[in-house]
């Protein structure tokens, strides 16, 4: 028989799973996040030692926090050269377990993890140092997972999350609890931090399926340890049910060409059911509260796809509503780039063509302006604009299965072009 | 007699799981699970969806609460649940009022299940 404390993988999904609140708290305790990182590093070293032996602890979070804490205060007194201290008896930790985890009560906990995600978000740091620091911090991928994500060295790697981790030492973070304002500033910025992550893996500047797959699935993590944390904040309902919605899709994205595949193209029996489930259930709940926000609006949309058995089932009005909506909440070109797929479903391409038409100078650059534009000129058989529009699409393509898509309609054209001609030279030999 | 057998674990835990770890797990669970229906013995079974999707009736109040999460209590056990076929979380939650109002006091946690295996035993 194994006990639970022998199985190795159990070990680690208890660390996994417990690595940001622990972290959190042992950074509030020593204000220092190398501090904090090597408590945290040597407490699981330790665990990795004794759990298999004494069994899992009541609170593996607790027992982290704890043993942490000791190690990471030894380590500093025997540094000021004070005379060195007996190693801990570990068993005799265990005891003051359920203390522990009294004091770490859920509200440290939750202003905890939500600071210790509020540093990866500085202000200063750009996007992509952002997404690094929280996938290396908060979810512990080692820097080598996390540069073979972005398609860089791990040197270059190491060297980006260096710098932006001395950037963020000498920001100033507050370790009192945040106030009520402040708690919903850090928790809007960290949310849209959670978004990026999961952006990276879903649509950037890869093509590496398990890459995807995996930075979704932390991002997924992230949103749901901070919905456990902030259970009544419907705009955190919201995100959660948006990734898990859009990422129940992603077995169907790609053809086995590994091309982009439209979303009325997918095999939607191919859609991850479990997902669909969650996410429905999510936004039902966040519905409850009737306070409107930007993930709200985007999981309703996503919502409405999943609810649709077969493309000709979706409600395309209840869509272009809700992207008003969203236009409100946050107006951007590519937010009504969006809305113009509802109205060309709605009343036409020709419509949707008007639509995007002012949209053509903001999103000068952006491949899905052209790649949309391009199928509704299609749509209207003016096939010479469509192909400009292509062309300028693949130009534009950020991965390779952008571009393979693209150029499927390309090839399309071109055939109807060549069928097209041949008609034209069979009519002219009537003649 | 018919036992019920609740499931408890670290739901961060499990949520860590990789999909080879989940399968695993999964697949074991099954062999378990076959053995048990070829002997007449399993009953219903179901996986809830996580407890990020609770939502709570305390029904000692009138109105009866709404809590958006799980169950939190430690002071209250869980002595029964009921399966019921609902369109929403409202269509559920006013069932639910309805089931209060016939047996106030203590809470119901609602949470979608994810997979249910209706079984034979005690059919």
């Amino acid at each position: 028989v194994t006990e639970p404390g022998n199985d190795l993988a159990w070990i680690d999904a208890a660390l996994t799973s417990a690595r940001p609140q622990a972290l959190a708290a042992l950074l509030r305790y020593f204000r220092d996040l190398d501090i904090a990182e090597e408590a945290y590093q040597e407490a699981c070293l330790r665990a990795l030692k004794t759990w298999p032996q004494n069994g899992p602890p009541r609170d593996p979070t607790a027992w982290l926090v704890l043993v942490g804490r000791n190690v990471a205060i030894d380590a500093t007194r025997q540094k000021s050269r004070q005379a060195p201290l007996p190693e801990h008896d570990i068993a005799a930790e265990g005891d003051a377990e359920a203390d522990m985890a009294e004091r770490l009560d859920e509200q440290h906990y939750r202003d905890d993890v939500l600071r210790l995600l509020f540093i990866c978000c500085h202000p200063d740091l750009p996007a992509t140092q952002q997404i690094a620091l929280a996938l290396r911090i908060v979810s512990g991928l080692n820097v080598e997972q996390i540069a073979r994500a972005f398609l860089v060295s791990e040197s270059a790697m190491e060297q980006r999350i260096t710098r932006a981790k001395s950037r963020i030492a000498h920001a100033a973070v507050a370790f009192e609890a945040p106030g009520a304002v402040e708690r919903a500033e850090r928790l809007a910025a960290v949310a849209a931090m959670i978004y990026l992550v999961f952006n990276e893996g879903y649509s950037a500047s890869h093509d590496g399926a398990a890459m995807r797959q995996a930075l979704a699935d932390e991002a997924i993590r992230l949103a749901r340890l901070l919905l456990r944390l902030f259970s009544a904040e419907p705009e955190i309902m919201g995100l959660t049910a948006l990734l898990l919605l859009q990422h129940a899709r992603s077995p169907a994205r790609f053809d086995t060409d590994g091309a982009v595949v439209l979303l009325e193209d997918q095999d939607r029996t191919a859609w991850n059911q479990a997902m669909i489930t969650e996410g429905l259930a999510l936004i039902d709940k966040a519905m409850r509260h009737r306070r409107r926000g930007p993930y709200q609006v985007q999981a309703a949309i996503a919502a409405l796809h999943a609810r649709a058995a077969r493309p000709e089932d979706t409600d395309w009005r209840q869509i272009d509503l809700l992207y008003a909506a969203l236009e409100e909440l946050t107006p951007s070109p590519v937010v009504t780039l969006n809305r113009a797929v509802a109205v060309a479903k709605l009343r036409g391409p020709a419509a949707a063509l008007d639509m995007i038409e002012p949209l053509a100078r903001p999103l000068v650059g952006y491949f899905h302006f052209f790649g949309l534009k391009g199928g509704l000129l299609k749509q209207l058989g003016r096939n010479e604009e469509a192909r400009v529009a292509f062309d300028r699409a693949i130009a534009l393509a950020n991965t390779a299965a952008e571009a393979a898509h693209i150029r499927q309609h390309l090839d399309q054209l071109a055939k109807e072009a060549t069928v097209a001609g041949a008609k034209i030279a069979r009519d002219g030999a009537k003649i | 007699v018919l036992y019920a057998f609740l499931c408890y674990n670290d739901e961060a835990a499990v949520c860590a799981w990789s999909k080879d770890e989940e399968a695993a797990v999964m697949a074991k669970l099954g062999t378990v699970t076959e053995k048990l229906t070829r002997e007449g013995r399993l009953g219903p079974v179901a996986r809830l969806v996580p407890t990020t999707a609770a939502t709570t009736l305390r029904k000692d109040g009138d109105p009866p609460l709404v809590i958006d999460g799980p169950f939190a209590e430690t002071k209250e056990q869980l002595l029964g649940f009921f399966v019921i076929d609902c369109t929403s979380l409202e269509h559920a939650l006013e069932t639910a009022r309805e089931l209060g109002r016939a047996n106030p006091g203590g809470s119901y946690e609602i949470r979608p299940i994810l997979n249910f295996w209706p079984g034979s035993a005690g059919a």
